[in-house]
């Protein structure tokens, strides 16, 4: 059983600077092909900074610092056991190249159901940018399947 | 760009879907690069991570799902117009899968003082299994 000790435990800080060949990456490999996505020229006429992150990116936060696996490894789920049962953004402002993400989330809840057959672990996260305005919310539903 | 408005816009109305090529081993190595998400079980079939979870094989990120999906979204309207989008993981998206994405305005509300639209959205394979279900507000002019 995942210890309900760690809900309220707050992750380490996970920072991401939004950067242009990585962002291009990631156009490429969900099959994005508006330029919005890879031409800042394109970006910028329609009225961003530069090329915007898409939706779904700010998750790679806690991937690239490790603080997604090793909150895995603390709670002690095994990989194989591990699914992803929900995620949800709520988002306040755009984040561009040239922007620098910090992500810090805590631990909201520890649940099981089906008399421990199926343990969920939700995780909450802000997202600022370097001047510490709100970029985006984030919540995670991790489900450890017995 | 044809940008739909909340005037325009009516309960109902089917968002253009989007047709994704079958799940290939290649798409699956990109995205893990280009997230971050390194797990093993969706990209290395060798050190038998998928087997061990009882998959046949490695099988495609719950965040590329995302990621197709929220295609839908930002092909409609431009992404700062995006408030809020949630995605419940249903099924597993294995290699082979050819996974379709769409969207329905299921409400037309005012939030915050804004025109808003809540978008049902969901993906399923070629088999009609469905893989996401999802939900999205999008803020109109």
């Amino acid at each position: 059983m995942i210890d309900k000790k760690w809900i309220g435990h707050e992750l380490p800080a996970s920072v991401l600077p939004i950067e242009r060949s990585r962002l291009q990456f990631f156009a490429k490999a969900v099959g994005e092909t508006d330029p919005v996505y890879t031409d800042a020229v394109a970006a910028r006429n329609a009225g961003y900074a530069d090329l915007p992150a898409p939706p779904t990116f700010l998750f790679a936060a806690e991937l690239d610092s490790g603080a997604a696996f090793r909150l895995i490894e603390d709670l002690q789920i095994p990989i194989a056991k591990l699914l992803h049962g929900e995620q949800s953004f709520s988002y306040h402002r755009p984040a561009c190249v040239g922007d620098t993400v910090t992500v810090r989330s805590t631990i909201s809840d520890v649940y099981d159901k089906k008399n421990g057959a199926l343990e969920f672990v939700v995780k909450t996260s802000r997202a600022v940018n370097q001047r510490d305005e709100l970029v985006a919310e984030l919540r995670s539903v991790l489900v450890c399947r017995h | 760009m044809n940008l739909p408005t909340f005037a325009t816009v009516q309960v109902g109305d089917e968002l253009p879907a989007l047709q994704l090529p079958p799940v290939d081993r290649t798409t699956l190595a990109l995205f893990a690069g280009a997230s971050g998400d390194h797990n093993p079980i969706h990209i290395d079939i060798d050190i038998d991570v998928a087997r061990r979870a009882g998959m046949p094989d490695v099988f495609a990120q719950g965040m590329l799902g995302m990621a197709w999906l929220a295609r839908v979204i930002t092909a409609w309207v431009p992404q700062s117009r995006l408030r809020r989008f949630d995605a419940r993981f249903q099924g597993i998206t294995h290699l082979g899968n050819a996974i379709h994405c769409s969207g329905r305005v299921l409400e037309k509300l005012d939030l915050d003082g804004e025109h808003c639209v809540r978008i049902e959205l969901k993906s399923a394979n070629q088999f009609g299994q469905i893989k996401i279900v999802g939900e999205a507000l999008v803020a109109l002019p």
